[in-house]
Order: structure tokens, then C-alpha cells, then sequence
């Protein structure tokens, strides 16, 4: 499947500058994986030592939070959209 | 003067930037940290040079991260602290004392944040100010813009009380409701801040500087108590910002002398029970509060996802304090006690922060020999639909003294 991951700006240093990088994988996992095999460092950015998604960063799903799915493990389908979004907030 | 800042660092990974404007960590995404020069700022700062300055947040300038001189200003804190003995007394506690933040200029403690957030904004060359908001800090971001002549985009859950949209929407701001819950629409901001880089979203990319004028509330409260520390406070948690720099402005009093010793001030939160994510992390022991979605009527403290929950938690459990949780029923009931036994009429929040108050009291957490402070945050004005039909003319007569002494009549003697 490919899919577009949308990359913060934190991170396009790593990505020649590029916004958008489109990536083949069933899960959100692979394609955190993929993403690294074509940009060397950024999946250490978004997950940490112990594979776990790093505390401040959030990856959206078409738009759903893949916390509230199954994490890395949740299954992509052709053609969505994954945002990588550092995690803030305020009120 | 200028800002006595050294930067920004990383509070989780501890990597220093300059003093821009920058959202997040550069590496980790981890949230950043005004860093200051105490030594410098024990120097210069003392009783006297407090007292000869303004009647507002703006008078702890050598502890904000921005420039009083052309401060983006509307008249921002040094708000009333009252002794609630009535309240107290309902509550089975001894001296208690409301900081009552209904009084800044739009109505809620939001303008201090703002008012630092929009100086600093200034000074770094931004021309338009934004936010992601709950309604409180729409309201103080618009009114602020207005101010400093800065055009200003807010960014709204569609589900918010229609009166913060109105009283946002006068200052000739651009309200965007999106339909989601703040969660998504903090999101979305982030994502239009990432790509706007001449926006100031007074909540993201100047979140550093923002979150540090709430340290005014523990500074105020000290000089109001004639320059000592309280025992206990009560903070609502949202994004767990507020919190989190209350406990940092009281330590700093410490810091730079302007309170003797280093005594630590007891912490207690107050959330929702439809939004209670760091109250159940406490109770659970966990050290990262796990997101939910909220279903609440103090939809200013409707942040599931909270970014500053984890040293919210960190406060209260270093402090020794607790976290409570109220249902909107108790809210309500918070509400109406605060207004009749003290005069105060609070937003949905201020209803959580007196209900949970009183949890914690009858948990014997908040004791009574403590001098204890709850932040009423702000103004009941902008919520009244919380309320329903559930509050409104004892009776329609009429314009006549015999109906309404048969009204009285009625009183007496119900049927």
C-alpha cells in the first residue's frame, strides 16, 4: 500500500525539506520503517529505544490518533494520509 | 529594561536554543523552558521595587520572559485574593482564600499568558496572533490583538458556548469553529503554525514564553499574604500549564529572596470527572497521563490529550497534594455554593475547582489547619448556559402589592 506521511518541520531538515513523502507499507509501523530507509534518523525522531511512539510526538491516521487505534500495529490502507504532529496544547 | 531570559532548553532532553520563537524541541518534540538568570535577577529584585510598579502582572517583569516597556497590556492580574470565611465554613475548613481571576480584563486568568505571549510576539516581529482555544483564551488573544493592533485568527471547538464566540468575534478577530473537539482542533493549529511561520500562535510556537506569566498567580498570592507562602493551593488542570507554573512561581520567590526559605507549597489539582486524565493517572500510579475523550459541561478544561499533564503530575506528587475529579453535577453545585456563600459567580472550571475543593476536604487531604488558596480562573458570565432553565425568576406577578404578598404568602406557607 502507499500511503503519504506528512513531515513537521522539525523534521524536514532530514527529508531535503520535503512536506510530504509518500511511502509503501500495511502498517503504521512499516512505514515509519520505510520512511527510514529513505531518510537515515528520522524514525529514532518519532520513536524511541524502546519502540514506543516518543511521549511529545503524535502520528495521525487519516486524521485518527493511532493511539486510539492499535499504535504502531494499526494497518494502513492505499492512498491515507499519516501526519506526524509534535504533541502540544493549551486551552 | 530587557528580558532577563538565557534562552530556551528542553525540558526533556535539556538541549538549549536561543530565544526565539520555537514550538517544540528541535530533536525530541519535548516542551521548552524559559531559562533565567536568577542570580542576576536576586540582584536587582526586591519588596520595594515590586511595590513601586504597576497594578498588574507586569510588576514581576524581572521574572517574565518579555519586556514590561511596550508590554502588549490591558491591565492583565494583581487581581483580588479574599479571605472566603463562609465558604470555609461550609466546607469544614479553616483559612481559605479565593484568588479571584474572574477580574482580569476579558474575564478569566488567560490574559496573563496572553499579555506575556503577545509582548513577546512583538518583539520578535510578528504581525498576527492566533490560537487554539476552549474560549477563554480566544477571548484574551482577540482582545489583546486588538490592542496592540495585530490581526488575529482564533481557532474554536463548534460544540463551544455560544457567549465566548460572541465576546471573541467583537474584537474584530476571524473565529474558526471546527467541528471536532479541542484535541483536533490543537492539532490542526499545529499544523497551520508549522506552515505559517509568521503566525503567532500564542499557544504553540509561543507557548514557552505564554505559560510563564501564570506564575503570577503564585507570586501575587505570596505578596498578598504580605510575603508568605500559602500552605495548600487548588489549581483546575487542563493542558496542566497553569498547575504546573504555579509550583514554579513559588519556588522562584525562594529563588531570587523574595520569600524566606524554601518551603514547599502543597499542590492539589481539580479536573472534571468527563476530563479527568491526570486525576486517574495519579490514582493509577502512572507517570504519563493516558488521553481520553472528554465529555464535560467545564469545557474550558476540556483537554483530553493534556501536554503539560506529566509535570502537572510531577507537581502534585512532589508536593504532596492530590488530584480530585467532580461530576457536572457536583460542577453545578460548586458553582452556586461559591456564588452564594462569597459573592462569586465562576465559569464551569471555577465550579470544578470548589467542588473538588470540597472532595479533597472531606478526603481530609486539604486540611483545615492549612492556609489554603483555590484559583477561581475565571468569569461565571461566559458560561451561563451551563446552567439551562435551571435558574430563573422565583415567580412572575402582577405589578400590583397585593399579588405579591400573596406571593409572599406562598413563600411561607408552601403547598
Amino acid at each position: 500500500m502507499s500511503i503519504v506521511v506528512r513531515i513537521p518541520s522539525q523534521l524536514r531538515p532530514l527529508t531535503g525539506g520535503k512536506r510530504e513523502v509518500v511511502v509503501e507499507a500495511s502498517t503504521v509501523g512499516e512505514a515509519l520503517d520505510d520512511l527510514e530507509a529513505h531518510h537515515p534518523g528520522l524514525k529514532a525522531r518519532i520513536v524511541d529505544e524502546t519502540g514506543q511512539l516518543r511521549r511529545f510526538v503524535n502520528v495521525f491516521l487519516a486524521d485518527r490518533d493511532v493511539r486510539f487505534l492499535d499504535g504502531l500495529d494499526t494497518p494502513v490502507q492505499d492512498g491515507q494520509t499519516l501526519s506526524v504532529v509534535p504533541a502540544i496544547s493549551g486551552g | 529594561m530587557t528580558s532577563p531570559t538565557n534562552g530556551l532548553r528542553c525540558r526533556e532532553c535539556g538541549r538549549l536554543f536561543g530565544s526565539k520563537a520555537l514550538y517544540v524541541c528541535e530533536w525530541c518534540f519535548g516542551p521548552l523552558e524559559v531559562v533565567y538568570d536568577y542570580d542576576a535577577v536576586a540582584r536587582r529584585v526586591d519588596h520595594a521595587r515590586i511595590a513601586g510598579g504597576p497594578p498588574s502582572i507586569w510588576r514581576y517583569a524581572d521574572l517574565l520572559p518579555a519586556d514590561p516597556v511596550g508590554a502588549v497590556d490591558l491591565g492583565a492580574g494583581y487581581t483580588p485574593l479574599i479571605r472566603a470565611d463562609r465558604l470555609a465554613a461550609e466546607l469544614g475548613l479553616g483559612e481559605l482564600w479565593l484568588k479571584d481571576d474572574t477580574r482580569n480584563p476579558t474575564g478569566s486568568f488567560k490574559d496573563r499568558v496572553t499579555s506575556v505571549a503577545l509582548t513577546r510576539a512583538r518583539e520578535l516581529g510578528f504581525k498576527v496572533a492566533a490560537c487554539a482555544s476552549t474560549g477563554n483564551l480566544a477571548n484574551s488573544v482577540a482582545a489583546h490583538a486588538a490592542r496592540a493592533g495585530m490581526e488575529c485568527y482564533v481557532f474554536v471547538p463548534a460544540d463551544l458556548e455560544r457567549t465566548k464566540i460572541t465576546t471573541t468575534a467583537v474584537f474584530g478577530a476571524r473565529v474558526v469553529a471546527i467541528d471536532g473537539v479541542y484535541d483536533e482542533v490543537n492539532r490542526l493549529c499545529a499544523e497551520i503554525a508549522d506552515e505559517r511561520d509568521d503566525w503567532a500562535f500564542v499557544n504553540i510556537n509561543l507557548r514557552a514564553y505564554y505559560a510563564e506569566g501564570s506564575k503570577t498567580v503564585a507570586f501575587e498570592v505570596a505578596e498578598q499574604l504580605g510575603w508568605e507562602l500559602p500552605d495548600h493551593v487548588v489549581v483546575p488542570i487542563a493542558s496542566g500549564s497553569l498547575l504546573t507554573k504555579i509550583d514554579k512561581g513559588f519556588s522562584e520567590l525562594g529563588l531570587v529572596g523574595l520569600v524566606e526559605g524554601d518551603r514547599r507549597v502543597r499542590i492539589s489539582g481539580a479536573q472534571a470527572a468527563g476530563c479527568a486524565p491526570v486525576a486517574k493517572a495519579l490514582a493509577a500510579g502512572a507517570e504519563v497521563p493516558t488521553p481520553v475523550r472528554p465529555d464535560t459541561i467545564a469545557k474550558s478544561l476540556a483537554i483530553g490529550s493534556p501536554a503539560d499533564g506529566e509535570a502537572a503530575l510531577r507537581a502534585v506528587r512532589s508536593s504532596s497534594g492530590s488530584i480530585a475529579a467532580a461530576t457536572d453535577a457536583e460542577i453545578i453545585d460548586g458553582i452556586r455554593l461559591l456564588a452564594r456563600t462569597e459573592g462569586i459567580f465562576a465559569e464551569t472550571a471555577g465550579g470544578v475547582t470548589i467542588a473538588c475543593l470540597a472532595i479533597l476536604a472531606r478526603e481530609g487531604v486539604v486540611r483545615r489547619d492549612e492556609r489554603v488558596v483555590a484559583c477561581i480562573t475565571g468569569t461565571g458570565l461566559k458560561t451561563v448556559e451551563a446552567f439551562g432553565d435551571t435558574l430563573g425568576a422565583s415567580a412572575v406577578i402582577k405589578p400590583s402589592f397585593d399579588a405579591f404578598t400573596e406571593l409572599e404568602e406562598s413563600w411561607r406557607n408552601p403547598k
